[in-house]
Formats: C-alpha cells, structure tokens, sequence
C-alpha cells in the first residue's frame, strides 16, 4: 500500500470520521474509535472509502477490526483494490 | 454516541441474572449529515427497507429523528448479542412494528445467527427522541449467561 493511498485515507478521515482530535496527531496504527469515532461516524467512513477508492465493501468485512485504524483501513483497501477494483481516486469523497 | 467494545460495552451494558440490556444516543443531526452526503447509499446500507418506509414523512423524505432512533436500536442491539469484531451488516438489525404499533427488533441473517451463538433471545426495545438527540434501550435475555 502506498503512501498515497495512506493520504487519501487519513484526508477522508478528516472529512468524515468526526474525530475530536486531528488526524495528523493520529499513528498509524491508533485505534480510531479509542480516538473518538463512533459506529454511526464509521459508517460515513465506509461510504465515503467506498467513493474515494473506487470499492465496495462486502458483508464479510463490515467488521470493527476493517476500519479501527489508518493501517487496518489500507490493508482492507489493498485487499479489495486486488480484487480488481481501480486503485486510489483521490477525490470524490 | 457511547461506542460499543469500550465504554459502551462495560458502562452502557450490564448482565445479571440472565438479562442483558444495551443502550445508544444518537445525534439526529449525524443522521442529517449522512443523508445530505451520501443520500440513498446510506439509506440501503443501513436501514431496512421496512424501516424506510415507517420513517418517511408526510412528504416522502426520510425522517432523520426516527432514523436516528432506529439507528441508537442497532447500536443497543449490538451490545446485547456482544457482537465485538463479529460482521454483522446494519441492515441484519431492524426496527418493525408489531401488531400493536409498539417497536420490536427483528434479526436476520448474521445478527439472528449470532443471537442464537450468544443465547440471546426475547429483546426487546424502547424508542424515544428529544431535539438534537434520539436514544434506544434494548433488553433480551441470556440462557447459560448468569
């Protein structure tokens, strides 16, 4: 996963995750929802994922675990990127 | 929102004797956000299609405070079944009518499953919203938990 893909995610958490504290503060592997980010909030996440990087996520993966973090996050993008959908937009979100 | 698998999961949920109850606030104006952004994908990956229907206005638009209330049911469902990292889509929690009118939670498919794993049975569930904010409790009990 590349360095672009972790900056577009970390630009939609700042748009859509609602997390009381800056994203940029946040380690990759902070746990988002420790940070302050609800389920209803994880859900624009998810949407708004969906939009930027051009994917769907399935049932299967409408876990907590999938979006607790901006590395969690990447590893799911990458997965469902592999599966043949186009890799990060970069916008639209 | 009390967020489940940490201060929901201990402070907001509680077990004795064999009852589990869950409880959820919602801010309306969230749900307000998500609909002007992201419309009907947040509508279908969320709410049934039954609770699309019980929450439109008079107008046809999706009533947010309603919506939100159903929302704080799945949140306090949630809780209840303990579904922690578990995939349970939202839409697999719904919020119908019984004969009565009075608000009942139906389980399909990954929630109804893990129900049944967890031994969770008869919930049960109060409404209510108020201004900014809507709040559910969901009540069920527990075989084998005591």
């Amino acid at each position: 996963m590349t360095d672009d893909t972790r900056i577009v995610i970390r630009r939609v958490l700042r748009e859509h995750a609602r997390l009381p504290v800056d994203v940029d503060t946040l380690a990759d592997d902070t746990d988002l929802f420790a940070a302050g980010m609800t389920s209803h909030a994880s859900v624009n996440l998810m949407l708004a994922l969906e939009d930027a990087f051009d994917i769907e996520f399935p049932d299967r993966m409408l876990t907590r675990g999938v979006f607790d973090s901006v590395s969690a996050i990447a590893a799911a993008v990458a997965e469902l990127s592999a599966d043949g959908a186009p890799s990060a937009a970069g916008g639209g979100a | 929102m009390i967020r489940r698998g940490r201060v929901g999961a201990t402070a907001a949920t509680s077990r004795r004797d064999g009852v589990v109850v869950g409880i959820d606030l919602m801010s309306v104006a969230a749900v307000e956000d998500s609909i002007r952004v992201h419309a009907g994908r947040y509508l279908r990956r969320v709410y049934t299609s039954r609770e699309l229907r019980d929450c439109a206005s008079a107008g046809g638009a999706p009533d947010a405070r309603r919506l939100a209330a159903r929302f704080a049911a799945k949140e306090a469902a949630l809780k209840v079944l303990r579904a922690g990292d578990e995939a349970v889509p939202w839409q697999a929690v719904g919020v119908r009518a019984d004969r009565f009118g009075r608000p009942t939670i139906e389980l399909t498919g990954a929630a109804r499953e893990l129900a049944l794993s967890r031994g969770v049975e008869g919930l049960d569930v109060s409404l209510t919203h108020e201004g900014p904010f809507a709040a559910a409790v969901v009540v069920a009990r527990v075989r084998g938990e005591r």
